[in-house]
């Protein structure tokens, strides 16, 4: 990674099962870049096979420099990331990180800003929660979670929006309204969505449908590279077939060959790893929520980090 | 350098702006090819070779001093040249924090920094400035943080902020501009900014442009450079003061040609703010006459060759027609019709 940065953890803890949050401080004890609430890093972990990389948002307050702040979600079909972060990755353990990059930044022209978390999704929220506070904004949060336990930051984002802080449980029966929280919303008001994919999309398509503007509705949702089935890449340029294995993404089997690709937040959706299919003798399996669906269907473009092959072999302008 | 190098000149009135030869010698020339193309010509703003003007994030040299009092001059007798929004303030701060930073790291014989958690002390000793301040906190600092630290640095300043898939001029301090106006283009996008130049839109340099500027890192600062010409050394061609400079382009003769007409270069900088996710455009110009130029006869030849090959479009958009014949004359004298090797190098 260009201009990594070498970090070791300094604590780790469960804050509720499943969810692990790290520490991360410079190894040689210098403060860490500032940044901007909704930024993430992508932190590489090597192991005696590979390097895993993936990105994980900054959750703590921006104004903090000695150390970042990150929690991992251990996910059910993991291809070792988050497994190798809850089980090897221990107090002392070194590990390099990117600098800080965002995707899902606060408006600063906004008139009010409505937060929404749901579960895990909860960790760049927190940090537009410390910054709006920082910056005198109105603001109000929404954090959903499925059961009590899984409610880790409630206390912290409590403290933050002062009686503008709202709890979502579904094991009480009480899920989140999106219809009720958005609708009636005066103009200038923007809505920063972070959590599971359905949640995501159920949130945007209720205020497509209240008819608030594309531009006043964010949300990120990073992807860990999902698992597929083997095919072949054959880059143009480089003229090299590489075989890209089921657990293995094509940019990281790009990566593996030995061959610089463009990327950044190797979770779908920065847009950097964009390449230009040449030939395709298959399917391609789009995951990344960056291209359009009109690109997607014309298939000319792909997302290396997490789109793939369902087919024999692809050829891309690289 | 040392303080004593800082030349006592101006960029008006009397023109006493002289460069030294070292200054020439280490003068970012553009053109790599005998043919000026539009290009995303977008490189990593890394450290270059020692005495260059890309050694460091910002250059300081001989004329710093000089720089400093002209833009001085110019806001005294226009503020609106120093432009900022509200929503700026973080990006205010990122800017000073760079600038400081840099020039204290990059010059430590002219700059210090001292920093005790967020009580920062600053000290300028060219332009004999000694300040303590609380990082953060606008009351601390007489001016605004961008307004205070900008007045210390050669060049002009845009700070730009991103949002909607775009970029927005929202701040700027510009007193050294080629033709363009910070007031004229605070808040606008950057295609709306970029709306003047011919050619460019339509071979999608600008679509190109945005999509990489958007991505731009932390700690992974970009540059280009960009080019005119002026009649006298003068730093405030802005359209605010056309009537001050526009008629000097009827003056040019070809027994002035040589000391009248600089080429002004812009060496171009783009760095990802940290604290806003802005961006800052810096641009610090450089100026050179052809006189100056002809100390290196391939740096004088290849000017030739690029403004005997310039679309019509450009020469007038780039305000050269009046006088490119005289100039072409002049450095007519350098062409002797052999291959000049592709780079920019003096020799």
């Amino acid at each position: 990674m260009i201009g990594a940065i070498p970090v070791v953890v300094c604590a780790a803890y469960d804050v509720a099962p499943g969810i692990k949050q790290f520490t991360l401080s410079r190894v040689d004890g210098a403060p860490l870049p500032a940044y901007s609430a909704g930024s993430h890093v992508v932190a590489a972990l090597r192991t005696a096979h590979r390097v895993h990389r993936n990105p994980y948002s900054l959750m703590g307050d921006p104004r903090e420099r000695d150390a970042y702040q990150i929690a991992v979600r251990r996910q059910t079909i993991s291809r070792g990331g988050s497994d190798l972060l809850h089980d090897a990755v221990r107090v002392g353990t070194s590990l390099e990180i990117s600098h800080p990059v965002n995707l899902f930044p606060i408006a600063r022209l906004a008139r009010r800003h409505i937060l929404i978390a749901g579960g895990i999704g909860v960790t760049p929220i927190l940090a537009h929660a410390h910054e709006l506070s920082r910056l005198q904004a109105e603001f109000e949060i929404h954090y959903a979670y499925r059961t009590p336990d899984q409610s880790a930051y409630a206390t912290t984002l409590l403290s933050l929006a002062r009686g503008h802080a709202h709890f979502y449980c579904d094991s009480a029966g009480a899920p989140i309204d999106f219809h009720a929280l958005l609708a009636d919303r005066p103009l200038g008001t923007h809505v920063y969505i972070c959590g599971p994919e359905g949640f995501i999309a159920s949130a945007r398509e209720t205020a497509r449908k209240l008819g608030w503007p594309a531009s006043h509705v964010h949300s990120e949702r990073f992807l860990a590279p999902p698992i597929g089935e083997a095919f072949e890449v054959f880059l143009a340029r480089s003229e090299k077939s590489i075989e890209v294995a089921p657990q293995v993404s094509l940019l990281e089997a790009i990566e593996a060959a030995g061959i610089a690709a463009p990327h950044l937040c190797r979770g779908g959706a920065c847009g950097q790893c964009e390449t230009q299919v040449v030939e395709v003798d298959g399917e391609i399996v789009h995951h990344d929520v960056f291209l359009d669906d009109d690109e997607k269907a014309a298939g000319r473009k792909i997302m290396l980090c997490v789109s793939r092959l369902r087919g024999r072999r692809i050829v891309l302008n690289l | 350098m040392s303080s004593a190098a800082f030349k006592r000149e101006s960029f008006r009135d009397d023109f006493s702006f002289r460069n030294s030869p070292d200054a020439v010698r280490r003068f970012p020339f553009p053109f790599a090819e005998d043919r000026y193309l539009y290009s995303v010509n977008i490189e990593p703003h890394t450290a270059g070779a020692p005495d260059s003007a890309y050694e460091f994030a910002f250059d300081i040299d001989e004329h710093y001093i000089a720089e400093c009092e002209d833009r001085r001059i110019t806001l005294a007798q226009d503020p609106h040249r120093y432009v900022t929004m509200p929503h700026m303030m973080d990006a205010q701060w990122d800017i000073l924090e760079l600038l400081m930073e840099s020039l204290a790291r990059d010059y430590p014989a002219h700059f210090t920094l001292l920093k005790d958690g967020d009580r920062w002390t600053w000290i300028n000793r060219p332009l004999d400035i000694h300040d303590s301040f609380i990082f953060g906190d606008a009351a601390s600092l007489q001016r605004e943080p961008f307004d205070y630290i900008a007045r210390q640095a050669q060049g002009d300043f845009v700070l730009l902020d991103q949002r909607d898939g775009d970029l927005w001029a929202d701040a700027g301090m510009v007193t050294s501009q080629a033709d363009w106006s910070m007031a004229f283009d605070a808040g606008m996008s950057f295609k709306q900014w970029h709306g003047p130049v011919p050619m460019a839109h339509e071979i999608g340099v600008f679509d190109r442009a945005l999509k990489y500027l958007l991505n731009l890192q932390q700690g992974q600062p970009v540059r280009r450079l960009n080019w005119t010409m002026t009649v006298n050394p003068r730093l405030d061609t802005s359209p605010e003061n056309y009537h001050l400079w526009g008629p000097d382009r009827a003056t040019i003769t070809a027994d002035n040609v040589g000391r009248l007409i600089h080429l002004r270069v812009e060496l171009q900088a783009l760095f990802r703010l940290p604290r806003s996710n802005g961006v800052v455009f810096s641009v610090r110009c450089y100026l050179a006459s052809l006189e100056d130029l002809s100390r290196f006869p391939g740096w004088a030849k290849r000017l030739h060759r690029v403004l005997a090959s310039l679309p019509p479009a450009l020469v007038d958009y780039k305000g050269l027609s009046r006088y490119r014949e005289a100039v072409m004359a002049w450095l007519s004298r350098f062409e002797d019709g052999a291959p000049l090797k592709s780079g920019t190098q003096p020799q």
